[in-house]
């Protein structure tokens, strides 16, 4: 199809060139959408989808997302199995842990801090020695309205539902291992579950609401010295809980 | 096949073309001679016909399938019984205590979190040299699940090309190279560890020791990929953790090595191997020298040494043949 006129400036393509070029084209195709996957990654983590307490010694959330080689190591030593691993719908979280403290809390069942001893890059801090010093995020009352306490109400039976699966080590009862705490019954005058079962010398409080002695009703306080583990989250008996988690945002002191 | 040639072809070079006789060392010369007479070739194509009676022997397939499916199970069971022989998983682990880490997890890691903990140096360089002794991509065909798994996909790609309703789309190689850069690039610029999110030897490890997720989607849309468009297409045009553990493998001393003198160049060999570039040497004609070693995207997997029926493909540890 050359016009006799103009001599032809391009060589025709030969078959082989047509398969290469197509071959390159496909290759570029797929490289494009190996990418764009991974990149789909940016928009859970983006728009923070999931906000996920992290466990113990956690780097703050950019840091700790770069440094976690999601292996599952910390969710491996967890007495408790407080710890799980991220899906496809946290992106860049896949595979990286977090702990969802309504079901699971830390309640450091394991006395020191096994996840960090395990963690063999540092997305858990190795500078976290002992329970005191993490910083998950801090407890605050996110009901007041609905807390027991406040209402001047006690408490009998387990905390917890038959079903739900949530272990807790009381002393009293097992110095060494974990027990349900739907096996845990309590009869309790006056709620104080959050307070009791603390695992922080300190961390919160329970005070009365007036200095009338009549009146029974008391608030929990939280203190600096909450270290975000979640447990009075996980013990809380109403549903949904009175006091929650916040996570620990950038700026605050790990 | 220089070593530089050889490395040139696992970042995507196309092969080059039959060489020149006068590259030919004498030994080579002698026996491309003798292949190319009337006899020779009566005799090579007596012995090609004889040979389509034989049954291939799968004794590499079969232990390289047990050493994937043993490797993963201590992983599960080390967790699910808690007998912490080996603790985590494929991107890292505790191996009876001693520190592992997967060496292209850790690059992305040191890449995007720019701190590098002395834990991790020491996983790293431990599996740096278990690799470096035990070949390079070795990784890929021995341990590798995502490797078990395609190597079904392509089973069922192959049986649906020859029913004629698939074909196999050949991409680039140097695709891999292309996306191994953009990831570490990726990796250091947003400080993200972004090829982890689709990684399938991650997700896969993971999804066995601790459970199922969505991440599996991922996977499944690879193996779908691999069945229906390109044979062997994450492993062989890819995967990124396969050219790092390549590069480990360039002065590795094991090696599935060529033998000339008795090769018919049917090529059988090339029809099986995941990285048919590596056995270009097979072809008649090609051979510089009388034994040549493969390069280093060779996985080491064995397919060709258990097809070749005249055994002029073989397992080499550099020095211990010579030794024994």
């Amino acid at each position: 199809m050359t016009d006799a006129k103009t001599p032809p400036t391009k060589k025709p393509v030969t078959v082989r060139q047509l398969r290469e070029r197509r071959q390159v084209l496909r290759s570029i195709g797929a490289g494009a959408g190996v990418i764009g996957a991974a990149m789909l990654g940016f928009f859970p983590v983006m728009k923070k989808w999931t906000e996920r307490l992290r466990p113990p010694g956690g780097l703050l959330e950019d840091p700790f997302l770069a440094a976690c080689i999601k292996c599952g190591q910390c969710v491996q030593v967890c007495p408790v199995e407080a710890i799980k691993l991220g899906d496809l719908d946290e992106g860049f979280g896949v595979g990286v842990p977090y702990i969802d403290a309504r079901s699971q809390a830390c309640d450091f069942s394991c006395d020191a801090v096994q996840c960090v001893l395990a963690c063999p890059t540092g997305a858990l801090s190795h500078d976290t020695d002992t329970k005191e010093q993490v910083h998950m995020g801090v407890a605050r009352l996110s009901r007041p309205k609905a807390c027991l306490a406040r209402l001047g109400k006690g408490f009998k039976g387990p905390a917890r539902g038959a079903d739900h699966p949530g272990l807790h080590r009381y002393m009293e009862v097992d110095r060494w291992n974990p027990i349900l705490i739907s096996d845990h019954p309590y009869d309790l005058e006056l709620c104080d579950l959050c307070v009791r079962e603390c695992p922080i010398v300190g961390a919160i409080t329970l005070e009365r609401i007036n200095l009338d002695p009549s009146d029974l009703r008391g608030t929990p306080v939280v203190f600096d010295k909450c270290v975000g583990c979640g447990m009075c989250e996980m013990i809380c008996p109403v549903d949904p809980p009175a006091i929650v988690i916040d996570k620990r945002q950038p700026g605050e002191d790990a | 096949m220089s070593l530089l040639t050889s490395i040139a072809e696992m970042f995507g070079r196309a092969p080059g073309s039959k060489p020149d006789d006068s590259a030919y060392s004498e030994g080579a010369r002698a026996l491309h001679d003798a292949k190319r007479t009337k006899e020779g070739k009566k005799e090579r194509v007596a012995a090609i016909k004889a040979e389509r009676d034989l049954h291939p022997s799968h004794k590499w397939r079969n232990r390289r399938w047990a050493s994937i499916l043993i490797v993963n199970a201590l992983f599960i069971v080390s967790f699910s019984w808690d007998i912490q022989l080996i603790e985590g998983s494929l991107s890292a682990s505790r191996v009876v205590g001693f520190h592992f880490a997967d060496l292209n997890a850790s690059l992305q890691v040191m890449l995007a979190f720019k701190e590098i903990l002395i834990n991790l140096v020491i996983g790293t360089a431990t599996v740096l040299l278990l690799w470096w002794l035990l070949g390079g991509r070795t990784f890929c065909s021995w341990v590798c699940p995502y490797h078990l798994l395609a190597e079904l996909g392509e089973y069922i790609h192959l049986r649906l090309t020859s029913m004629k309703l698939v074909r196999d789309m050949a991409m680039h190689r140097g695709l891999r190279t292309v996306l191994y850069i953009v990831f570490a690039g990726l990796a250091f610029g947003s400080g993200y560890t972004v090829f982890e999110a689709i990684s399938p030897v991650g997700i896969l490890s993971r999804a066995m020791i601790y459970g199922p997720g969505l991440a599996l989607i991922w996977v499944v849309v690879l193996l779908l990929f691999e069945v229906f468009f390109t044979r062997r297409a994450w492993c062989r045009y890819m995967c990124p953790i396969g050219l790092t553990y390549g590069m480990v493998g360039i002065t590795s001393p094991v090696h599935v090595t060529y033998n000339l003198e008795n090769c018919l160049h049917e090529g059988d060999c090339r029809a099986v191997c995941l990285v048919p570039h590596v056995l270009e040497v097979t072809k008649k004609g090609y051979a510089l020298k009388e034994d040549v070693a493969l390069g280093p995207d060779c996985t080491r997997c064995g397919l060709c040494v258990d097809i070749c029926p005249t055994n002029s493909l073989t397992y080499d540890v550099m020095g211990l043949n010579k030794l024994l």
